[in-house]
C-alpha cells in the first residue's frame, strides 16, 4: 500500500496547459472575470494611494512644530512688541520671534513670485497683521500651548500646521474606513466572480473529473488545473488594475492636484515598483481563494 | 485479491441492497457476476471501488479494507482497479491516445513512461492505428476497447467491467470478451457484471449469481441460471 502512495509528481506543465485551455474555452466569462477583478483592485488601490499620500502629508506637517500667533489689529506696534515676554513665559515655548506685518507682506510677495505685482498696490494698506512665530519644545503639548497663548490679551488668532494636520487625520480616518470597507466588499465580489467562473469550468468537465476520481487521481491533482485557472484570472486582473491605476493616478497627480498647487503627491515612478507585487499578489490570492472554494464542493464524488 | 465477509448494505435505513454477502476472488481469476436488475450487482461494484461503504461486514480489495478506508486513501485503492462501464465514459474532446494517457497522468506517471505505455496498451486492444481519432469517430466496439485500454493502462490488479457489452452487437460482444480473457491470461483479475447469458455460458468461467442482495449460486466453470436456485 505504501508503494502506491508515492506522491503525485508535480506535473506543472500539464496543470498550466489545462488551466490556460479552460480560460480560452470560456473566453467571455474569463474576460468578464478579469475585468471585474481588475476594476475592484483598481478602486481599492486608488483609495489606498489617497490614504498613503495623506499619510505622507501629515508626516511632513507634524515635523513643523511652529505656531503663528496673530496680534489683534487694535494693538499698537509697541504693545505688540511688548507681548513677547508674556508669550516666552509659557513653559512649552522654545523660541518666540516677532514678525512685523511689513516683513510678513514682503515674505508673502516673495512666495507669490512672478504674480507678486498684483498685490503690490496693497503695500500701503497692508491687510496682514503683526505676528509672532512661536516654536514649541514639545509638539504633543500643542493644544495646551495654543490655549495659553490665546489667553494673553492682545492675541487675535493662532494658526499652526498641527491644526491642518489634525484635520487631515480626520480625513484620513474616513478614507481608511472607506478603504477597509471597499477591500472587504470588492474582495468578496472578486472572489465570487472567480468562484463562478471556475464553477462553470468544472461543470463543463464534470465527466472528466468523475473519471479522474474513478482511476485514482488525488483531489490535489484534480484541483490543480482549476487553481491555475483561478490564479491566472486573478493575476491578469491584477495586471489590468496596475496599468489602469497608472493612468488614473497620473491623471489625479498631474491634472487635478498639480494644477491646483495646493499640495504635492508622490510620483508614479516611486510607487509602481512597490505596487507591482502587491497588485499581482492580491490578484493571485483572490484567484486561489475563489477557485479552492468552488472545487471543494465538486470533489465530493 | 477481493474478499467480502458477511457484507450488508442498507440504503436509507430500510432498503437492503446486500444481505450478508461473502465472496472470495483470488488473484488472476476471471469471474462473472450475474443477476437481474436491482439484485445488488451495482452496489457490489460501488463497494469494491469505495464509492460506498458497507453498512456491516468487511470489504477487502487488493490489501485495502474499504470498510475502514479514509477518504484521502480512496485514490490509492482505485489505482489498483480498472473500471469499464457500459456507456464507455470517454472524454469527447480528447483523442483515443489522450483518453488513455490522461489516466496515467492523473496518477502522476512521468511523460516518458506514458509515451511508451499508451501505444503498447492501444496495440493490445487493437487500436494502435486509431490513436488520433476522437471517440465519436469510432464504432461502439472500438469505444469500449478504448475504455478497456484506459482501465488497463495503469496496470491494475483487477479489472471490473460493468455490463461492458450492453451497448454492443453480439459479434462485438464476443470480441470484447475475448479481449478480457486475453487480459486475464496476462495475470489481471477480471470481474464482469453482465446479463449476456450466451457469453457467460460460452466462456465457462466462475459465475456468481446474485438475487435480492444474496448470493444464490457460485460455481466455477458454471453457467448463467435461468431461474433462482432454492437453497
Amino acid at each position: 500500500m505504501n508503494q502506491l502512495k508515492n506522491k503525485t509528481l508535480p506535473n506543472i506543465g500539464y496543470f498550466i496547459k489545462e488551466g490556460i485551455v479552460s480560460i480560452k474555452l470560456h473566453g467571455l466569462m474569463s474576460f468578464a472575470a478579469v475585468t471585474v477583478i481588475g476594476a475592484c483592485l483598481l478602486i481599492i488601490c486608488t483609495f489606498g494611494l489617497v490614504a498613503y499620500n495623506i499619510d505622507l502629508l501629515i508626516d511632513g506637517l507634524a515635523s513643523q512644530n511652529e505656531i503663528a500667533v496673530f496680534i489683534d489689529e487694535a494693538m499698537t506696534r509697541e504693545q505688540a512688541v511688548a507681548l513677547q515676554a508674556a508669550i516666552e513665559s509659557i513653559p512649552n515655548v522654545e523660541q518666540c520671534t516677532f514678525v512685523p506685518k511689513e516683513e510678513a507682506f514682503d515674505a508673502y510677495l516673495e512666495m507669490m513670485g512672478e504674480d507678486a505685482y498684483i498685490m503690490e498696490d496693497l503695500r500701503e494698506d497692508n491687510p496682514l497683521r503683526d505676528e509672532y512665530r512661536v516654536v514649541m519644545k514639545d509638539v504633543a503639548l500643542h493644544d495646551e500651548t495654543v490655549d495659553a497663548i490665546k489667553k494673553i490679551e492682545g492675541v487675535g488668532a493662532t494658526n499652526s500646521e498641527k491644526e491642518i494636520s489634525d484635520r487631515l487625520i480626520q480625513i484620513k480616518t474616513v478614507v481608511n474606513a472607506v478603504s477597509y470597507a471597499l477591500v472587504a466588499l470588492l474582495g468578496a465580489v472578486s472572489i465570487f466572480i472567480i468562484s463562478n467562473t471556475i464553477k462553470l469550468a468544472m461543470f463543463a468537465r464534470k465527466d472528466e473529473i468523475a473519471i479522474m476520481k474513478m482511476v485514482g487521481a488525488t483531489d490535489g491533482f484534480i484541483r490543480a488545473p482549476f487553481v491555475v485557472e483561478g490564479m491566472t484570472l486573478g493575476l491578469l486582473g491584477g495586471i489590468f488594475a496596475l496599468l489602469a491605476e497608472w493612468g488614473v493616478y497620473d491623471f489625479i497627480t498631474e491634472k487635478l492636484v498639480a494644477s491646483s498647487g495646493l499640495f504635492t503627491m508622490v510620483g508614479w515612478g516611486e510607487l509602481w515598483q512597490g505596487l507591482l507585487p502587491l497588485m499581482l499578489g492580491a490578484g493571485v490570492v483572490i484567484g486561489i481563494l475563489g477557485s479552492t472554494m468552488t472545487i471543494r464542493k465538486f470533489l465530493r464524488v | 485479491m477481493i474478499e467480502l465477509q458477511e457484507v450488508y448494505k442498507v440504503y436509507d435505513g430500510t432498503t437492503r441492497a446486500l444481505n450478508g454477502v461473502s465472496i472470495k476472488i483470488e488473484d488472476g481469476e476471471f469471474v462473472f457476476v450475474v443477476g437481474p436488475s436491482g439484485s445488488g450487482k451495482s452496489t457490489l461494484i460501488k463497494l469494491l471501488s469505495a464509492e460506498l461503504k458497507p453498512t456491516e461486514g468487511k470489504v477487502l480489495v487488493n490489501g485495502f479494507d474499504v470498510s475502514e478506508l479514509r477518504r484521502r486513501d480512496i485514490p490509492y485503492l482505485r489505482r489498483t482497479i480498472g473500471v469499464v462501464f457500459q456507456d464507455f465514459r470517454l472524454i469527447d474532446n480528447k483523442t483515443v491516445y489522450e483518453n488513455v494517457a490522461f489516466v496515467m497522468r492523473a496518477v502522476g506517471t512521468p511523460t516518458r513512461i506514458i509515451k511508451k505505455r499508451v501505444p503498447y496498451v492501444l496495440e493490445l486492444v487493437g487500436l494502435k492505428n486509431k490513436s488520433r481519432r476522437l471517440p465519436h469517430q469510432l464504432s461502439g466496439g472500438e469505444q469500449q476497447r478504448v475504455a478497456i485500454a484506459r482501465a488497463l493502462v495503469n496496470n491494475p490488479d483487477v479489472i471490473i467491467a460493468d455490463e461492458p457489452t450492453g451497448n454492443l452487437d453480439p459479434s462485438r460482444s464476443v470480441e470484447l470478451m475475448m479481449l478480457l480473457e486475453k487480459i486475464n491470461k496476462l495475470g489481471t483479475t477480471v470481474l464482469v457484471v453482465t446479463h449476456e447469458r450466451e457469453l457467460v455460458n460460452q466462456l465457462e468461467k466462475r459465475v456468481i449469481a446474485i438475487e435480492r442482495g444474496s448470493i444464490i449460486s457460485d460455481r466455477t466453470g458454471g453457467y448463467y441460471l435461468d431461474e433462482p436456485v432454492e437453497e
